[in-house]
């Protein structure tokens, strides 16, 4: 096994089986990860590479490249792996989540507004798992996702990065 | 001086243009269609109240006039991202399609770069490049709030660009195409160049009094490399298209001349959605090549937007086949 070198892209392996790099995610364990999690179906990634760079950032690319590549970016962030629980990222749900059909948390439209503006909030009413949810409202007729909160004994923690954070109108 | 002085004479309507040239700039936004429907931007407007307008010449594309955008839901969601009405022109022209491999060569911040990738519905490779590290984060933050996840961003001096420790070739098989169109490797590019700028003096009046004759000599030289290495990267048959936000015809018009002068890329006709002038065949003691004349100047007070320069130029000759077909190359790969 060899050491991740966090300065370029490496394609991840396709299974565990065909790690090279110690710790690295491979594509079968992420693409599962986002079907178990979020009810994603496998098939939303058939055309999306997944790349590693940096310590346990994952990236998807809609297009394949030789690996490694030594380039600024490559598609859009989606998780981060290496730690205990992996965390989508904004982007990633903002991409994929569209399709989710599971630890998905409807937030209403004071609660949206809360959530977009990087706040924490009580929600006694979800029974499903704790850890990393998809936070949606609904907006002009469908569920649209925010961001990515974790849910921790009956509080919902906005994960939206800074820079996404915004105060916006509470919707009728 | 005031470098709008210049242009008076290319001007049909002299008042029209210098009121226009001192009027601030109304805010517009693009659909983002990677994620929302103009439809679906219409009705979360106003279940949100947000006060918009849609621009005559293309449905994508709102004007608010509350001003900045950076505070509605649409936008929150990626399906809005500001843009001037003008700097959506350059995707348009190229039109390219889902699968495409395009080039960007001076990407950052990255507006067109998200339109093209919204135009190739996500697909095929585009490659948006910038000499600048600075203004490429700006050019990811953009691509990652859009959700553009074809795009590779690379940091080189677009006069010397290679994708050769990219392997972009290598996608040939994968796309089933055909061995003529491997031998190089965009069926389309953008240079979308650094210049003088005069165009955006509605947004930031300093361009004008920053201008110089010196300054254009120093960027025309830049303009020339990038345009001349967009050419030399794009399979024949492929299009470029060479844009500015200047009226300066030494950015313009002769840095097109230079290039259809000493490559095969030819001027093609491109149809603009809104009222332009055509690009000039004399300035001062030049004469630019009659094609030129399928270029598109866009004054201010033409369409109430920014000033702009875009020209369409097609790789081996204005005839050669578009669709990349390898029919009329019979050579075989070793
Ligand atoms: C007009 S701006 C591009 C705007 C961008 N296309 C957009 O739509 O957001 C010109 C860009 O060219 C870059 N640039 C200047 N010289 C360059 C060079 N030699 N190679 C690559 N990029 C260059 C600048 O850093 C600047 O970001």
């Amino acid at each position: 096994m060899t050491q991740n070198d966090g300065q370029r892209f490496d394609r991840l392996p396709p299974t565990p089986d065909e790690r090279e790099v110690e710790g690295r995610a491979s594509r079968e364990e992420v693409v599962d990860w986002w079907d178990e999690r979020f009810g994603v179906p496998s098939e939303t990634f058939e055309d999306v590479t997944f790349w590693e760079k940096g310590s346990g950032k994952i990236w998807a690319f809609s297009a394949n490249l030789p690996s490694p590549v030594e380039v600024e970016g490559l598609g859009i962030t989606v998780l981060r792996t290496r730690q205990e629980h992996w965390k989508p990222t904004t982007t990633g749900v903002k991409r994929f989540g569209q399709e989710a059909t599971e630890n998905v948390i409807d937030l209403g439209p004071g609660e949206a507004a809360a959530f977009a503006a990087g706040h924490d909030q009580q929600i006694g009413r979800w029974d499903g798992d704790w850890g990393y949810l998809i936070a949606a409202h609904e907006l002009a007729g469908e569920r649209e996702p925010i961001g990515v909160g974790l849910y921790l004994h009956g509080e919902l923690r906005s994960r939206i990065p800074k820079g996404y954070q915004e105060e916006l109108a509470v919707l009728d | 001086m005031n470098p709008l002085d210049r242009y008076e004479r290319l001007v049909d309507d002299v008042e029209a243009f210098r009121d226009a040239c001192d009027r601030p700039l109304p805010s517009v936004v693009r659909v983002n269609e990677l994620r929302a429907t103009p439809e679906r931007v219409r009705a979360a407007f106003a279940e949100e109240g947000v006060t918009y307008e849609q621009v005559d010449w293309n449905d994508r594309l709102f004007r608010l006039p509350d001003g900045s955008p950076g505070t509605s839901w649409p936008y929150v969601h990626g399906w809005l991202h500001g843009q001037e009405e003008v700097s959506a022109l350059p995707a348009l022209a190229l039109d390219p399609d889902p699968g495409d491999r395009v080039w960007d060569a001076c990407a950052a911040p990255g507006s067109k770069t998200c339109h093209l990738a919204d135009l190739m519905d996500n697909s095929g490779v585009l490659i948006g490049n910038d000499n600048n590290l600075g203004r490429l984060s700006a050019l990811r933050h953009n691509a990652e709030r859009l959700g553009v996840s074809n795009l590779v961003v690379t940091n080189d001096d677009a006069r010397n660009f290679t994708t050769d420790n990219l392997g972009v070739d290598s996608l040939d098989g994968v796309a089933g195409r055909s061995p003529a169109a491997s031998r190089t490797q965009f069926d389309g590019a953008v240079a979308d160049v650094p210049c003088s700028c005069e165009g955006t003096c509605r947004k930031n009046p300093d361009v004008l009094e920053k201008w110089s004759m010196g300054h254009v000599k120093g960027l025309v030289g830049i303009q020339k490399g990038v345009l001349r290495r967009a050419i030399d990267l794009t399979r024949p048959g492929g299009d470029v298209v060479y844009s500015t936000c200047t009226f300066a015809p030494e950015e313009n018009e002769a840095v097109v001349d230079h290039a259809i002068r000493t490559t095969d890329a030819e001027m093609v006709e491109w149809d603009a959605p809104l009222e332009t002038a055509p690009g000039i065949t004399e300035w001062e003691d030049q004469t630019f090549d009659e094609s030129l004349q399928k270029a598109h100047r866009v004054y201010p007070h033409q369409n109430d937007t920014g000033g702009f320069f875009v020209a369409k130029l097609r790789v081996g000759g204005a005839e050669s086949d578009a669709t990349g077909d390898a029919d009329e190359t019979t050579e075989v790969e070793a």
